[in-house]
């Protein structure tokens, strides 16, 4: 039952992509009802004038989205439901499907991990589904048409469900390129741009590189193993030295997937180019497909971890997690600042993914779960919140035809919910207490802070500055989410677009944020019912759970123990209530003190303007100064002259451009050495028709040769 | 009847958060040789903001109004948890000392948002600097708390404390060097001399005025008792954790009572310290303080490193 369910969210979203295409046969199909309700049922079912009205050329476009976005949510609905399914039973399902090569049929296995990261997918495809129909309307059919957008977001989803079911490394990587190729498509769909063009390549470019090294990753293991299946993969017996290279492999393929620094660079330009439900989707839910794919590799299918890959773990994850967060603070493209944020985020799972791994290579399998847990969690919140603040973006998109947050301001009273929602987002994001974020930030705090039982005293240093840097990121991440929200909800609007910007007409459009800010606020509220999730996979993937599994009641939080750490937030959100209670009661008892309105003080200078507002630039400015050789900063100030002795400035230009390190330094060698490499390969070829027929004869002989 | 104990203690936190401010004041006027106001002025201050009404700018969204009740209720619940006369509290279980933190950051997101929402300068100025310092004396901070909880086994404030007065007179060098650097957090957080000063209101140097410029009546009376109570606050983390001498461990009237005298005691002397240090030190320029909160992040790091190498049992 739950397996057929976990098929079915598969098939659906297959047959959403399938429905996209028929966008183009509305003759056929109107033609076809005609005969069929004629001829075939002689006209005895009332519901013609329903199919006939559908079929219209006014209304059939609308009524196809509908009907894709429908079976697209569905297949998200099913997807919870398997996922929950497993992890509520507690179950490993194995089955075998015959597609593919005849002796090779596809290995199916459906456990509490692949659940779990199947309720993250059904989460996030289910409120893309509901938002979807209204974003994707404002597209026009002849530019962008709808077949393509649609196929491939159904075979896409397809592609990650699929990757969770696979317990063979052939349907792992069928599935995976899925994926990956099916998300070239999206990120390509506004091809017009030639700079979309370009990213949606490099994304094509790193996703191939990366799967290349997950098949050398598997090729590893399978040369040790009899077979390609996961179990054949378990049981293979690999020396340290060959492990730790699958392992450094698998990093390299799923972490340029996931986007951690410096392999990250796809990310900040596929996600802005992509429509934004479709972002949502890659950022929410297709980064955390990678995180499946290294924990699956790592902690299931590699027999033994090593401690030092998690202290590699750590400080990719640190470094990324720290780069992120500056990197997204300079970006004045909301969704650009977004796709940077998603480095962070990624960092931070990383960093306590390392944390796991050293835990468990020393022998503290309790610990390894609580770390595990964290990871997950952290996760499963950062799908929930960056598909929310996607989605919220897509809306200021298409409410005020813009991206760039210095061009916004003052829509709070423009759009009253989705300021709500994003401030949700941005709270959660920011790791606020009462919302989800928090807690998974507690608790991987709390991991980092059990490093006591470790007996390696460069661990026990390292963690610890691991942890502060983790406190850095997230302080950081608060002070980028005030920029973005302060910025583009509060103040003044500083363009005519969002002067004339109004709340979205679909309802539908804010149903799909408002489920993910819903979730949101419930997790940060009631994290152990997620938790007992979480546990579960860890209790099935490292073969134990928490160490202190009596405290996980509804009301308290407490992982290790009552007595070391604690968290009530129903009781801190109610202490909450009653504090804002009694002070707002308390404040407002005299009514004469009712808020008088007036004009802002000007300081007595009269005519405060939107543009003295201060702008993104602006209020990064000191972390500018600060971090300053983080970023490679171009900043030109130039003067216009004016007056008799041309000593009067008359205007003042001012350039801001911030870029990544990563280019000039990793990847324009890289670049420049494949172009070598190209004309030195290009010298063998003279295009004369007797050297090639003389590298044949060479080639021959030396295969004779070898063959003998 | 803890609960009630735990009650009552953060109902007393927060009357006597004006009574500190206002004997700072007075610290301060003596010994810049001027006549100082009473130590209630700082009462009279709040009651006559409280009875004001209230004047918001045309361009004020909903936010503006909310966000002081937001700001006032996270510190106060802040205060909650942190032992004041009594060790053992209940609310310190609900709510650990990263929550505490995590309260810090909930009061200042709003803060900051409020001070972006009129859409004047002086506001974004201030929102922008607040935000860098604070994401600079955050690691700083928890660095320095992170050291005493690894001492102590333990993130929940009452069990750290109990365990410091457990352990009796122990000469730390960890415990040193975390006192300093959350001194020097505490300083830059409560935006004291030299990183703040709360008697400016000259646009170059403000930070925490900037951004509750457009405030008055109520509003700015919330606001202040808040930052009066975040003062207050770091002073009792400062005086319960490294001195926690004094404080009652039981719940009978008399031990309560001595807990009492010793906490106003403690932070009168704190108050002495932090006023001369006020009157002898100048305001820094503000890309100074990175310089300073890196050298507090450098003593938490430092005492994390001795807890590690000299103290952690191994």
């Amino acid at each position: 039952m739950i397996l057929f369910s976990a098929y079915l969210a598969v098939l659906l979203s297959f047959a959403s992509g399938l429905l996209a295409l028929i966008i183009k046969q509305r003759q056929l199909l109107q033609s076809l009802s005609n005969y069929s309700f004629n001829n075939l049922f002689k006209n005895q079912f009332q519901q013609q004038a329903w199919v006939d009205k559908n079929l219209e050329i006014k209304h059939f476009p609308a009524f196809l989205r509908q009907a894709v976005f429908i079976l697209l949510g569905l297949s998200g609905l099913f997807a919870v439901i398997a996922g929950l399914g497993v992890l509520l039973s507690n179950q490993v399902i194995t089955d075998q499907i015959p597609l593919g090569l005849p002796w090779l049929p596809w290995h199916i296995r459906f456990d509490c991990l692949s659940g779990f990261f199947f309720l993250i997918i059904g989460i996030g495809v289910f409120a893309v589904s509901l938002y979807g129909p209204g974003y994707v309307r404002s597209y026009k059919e002849e530019q962008h048409p709808f077949a393509s957008l649609g196929l491939f977001t159904g075979l896409f989803v397809a592609g990650m469900l699929l990757v969770l079911l696979a317990d063979d490394a052939f349907m792992f990587m069928i599935a995976w390129e899925l994926m990956s190729v099916a998300s070239y498509f999206l990120v390509a769909f506004q091809h017009e741009h030639a700079a979309n063009r370009r990213a949606a390549f490099l994304y094509l470019l790193m996703a191939e590189v990366g799967a290349l090294a997950i098949i050398l990753a598997f090729g590893v293991l399978a040369s040790f193993a009899d077979g390609f299946t996961f179990d054949a993969l378990r049981e293979s017996k690999l020396s340290v030295t060959w492990s730790s290279i699958a392992f450094i492999l698998a990093l390299l393929g799923f972490g340029m997937k996931a986007g951690i620094a410096p392999i990250h660079v796809w990310l900040p330009e596929a996600h802005p180019v992509a429509p934004s439900h479709i972002s949502a989707l890659m950022s929410g839910v297709m980064l955390k497909v990678a995180i499946y794919g290294l924990i699956r590799f790592c902690f299931d299918l590699l027999s033994e971890v090593q401690w030092q890959w998690g202290v590699v773990l750590i400080i990719l994850g640190t470094i990324s997690a720290l780069a992120g967060i500056l990197y997204a603070m300079m970006q004045p493209n909301l969704k650009r600042l977004l796709a940077y944020s998603s480095v962070e985020n990624i960092g931070i799972i990383f960093m306590v993914l390392g944390l796991t791994m050293i835990f468990m290579a020393t022998g503290h399998p309790q610990l390894a779960a609580l770390g595990l847990l964290a990871a997950l969690f952290h996760a499963f919140n950062h799908a929930l919140f960056k598909n929310l603040l996607f989605l919220g973006a897509g809306i200021l998109q298409h409410q005020t035809h813009e991206l760039n947050i210095d061009m916004m301001g003052g829509l709070i009273k423009k759009m009253p919910q989705t300021s709500l929602l994003f401030l949700v987002g941005c709270m959660s994001i920011s790791s606020l207490p009462l919302f989800n974020g928090f807690v998974s930030e507690w608790l991987a705090f709390q991991t980092a802070l059990q490093v006591d039982v470790l007996d390696n005293g460069v661990l026990r240093s390292l963690i610890p500055v691991a942890a502060a840097a983790l406190a850095l990121t997230a302080a950081l991440a608060a002070a980028c989410f005030v920029k973005v929200f302060g910025l583009i909800f509060l103040g003044q609007p500083r363009s005519h677009h969002s002067e004339k910007a109004h709340e979205v007409q679909n309802k539908f459009m804010l149903a799909g944020p408002a489920l993910l800010a819903g979730l949101c606020f419930f997790v940060g509220i009631f994290p152990s019912t997620i938790i007992h999730l979480i546990n579960n996979a860890s209790g099935q993937l490292l073969g134990q759970t928490l160490p202190n599994n009596n405290a996980l009641s509804w009301l308290w939080l407490a992982p290790v123990s009552a007595q070391q750490a604690s968290y009530s937030p129903p009781l801190v959100l109610i202490a909450a209530l009653i504090a804002a209670g009694i002070c707002y009661g308390y404040f407002r008892r005299n009514p004469l003190t009712t808020v008088r309105r007036a004009e802002t003080w000007d300081c007595g200078f009269g005519g405060l303007t939107p543009r003295m507002q201060y702008t993104s630039s602006a209020f990064t400015m000191p972390f500018r100064r600060i971090f300053e050789k983080v970023w490679i900063i171009d900043e030109q100030i130039h003067k216009d002259m004016k007056g008799a002795m041309n000593q009067d400035v008359s205007a003042v230009h001012y350039q801001l451009q911030v870029h990544d390190h990563s280019w000039p330094h990793i990847y324009a060698p890289i670049a420049q050495g494949v172009n070598d490499l190209a004309r030195q390969v290009g010298r063998i070829q003279t295009g004369n028709i007797r050297t090639y027929l003389g590298y044949s004869f060479t080639t021959l002989v030396l295969l004779l040769w070898l063959i003998s | 009847m803890n609960w009630l104990i735990a009650i009552l203690q953060g109902a007393l936190f927060i009357a006597l958060a004006p009574l500190l401010a206002g004997w700072l004041k007075y610290c301060k006027c003596r010994l810049q040789n001027r006549k100082a106001p009473s130590l209630l002025q700082p009462y009279r201050d709040l009651i006559k903001l409280s009875n004001k009404k209230p004047v918001v700018s045309d361009h004020a969204s909903w936010l503006f109004i909310t966000a002081p009740y937001l700001i006032f209720s996270a510190t106060a619940l802040a205060a909650t948890v942190v032992p004041l006369v009594v060790v053992d509290l209940p609310t310190s279980a609900s709510a650990d000392v990263i929550v505490m933190v995590g309260f810090f950051a909930f009061a200042r997101f709003f803060l900051a948002l409020a001070g972006l929402d009129i859409g004047t300068a002086f506001g974004g100025m201030g929102s922008s600097r607040e935000m860098t310092i604070s994401s600079l004396a955050e690691p700083a901070m928890l660095m320095a708390i992170f050291t005493l909880t690894m001492t102590a086994s333990t993130t929940n404030l009452s069990g750290a404390i109990a365990h410091v007065l457990n352990e009796g007179l122990v000469l730390r060098p960890s415990f040193v060097f975390a006192l300093f650097a959350l001194i020097l957090v505490a300083v830059a957080e409560t935006g004291r001399i030299p990183v703040d000063n709360p008697a400016t209101h000259l646009e170059l140097t403000m930070i925490h005025e900037a951004m509750i410029l457009e405030y008055s009546g109520r509003y700015l009376a919330l606001i202040e008792w808040a930052s009066q109570l975040k003062l207050m606050l770091y002073g009792v983390l400062i005086a319960n954790i490294f001195f926690p001498w004094g404080i009652s461990e039981t719940l009978n009237p008399k031990d309560l009572g001595y807990g009492l005298v010793a906490i106003l005691g403690k932070l009168a002397l704190l108050a002495i310290f932090l006023a001369i240090a006020e009157t002898l030190v100048a305001k820094m320029r503000l890309f100074r303080v990175q310089e300073y909160l890196s050298f507090a992040y450098l003593l938490g790091l430092l005492g994390m490193l001795s807890h590690i190498i000299l103290e952690a049992s191994r």
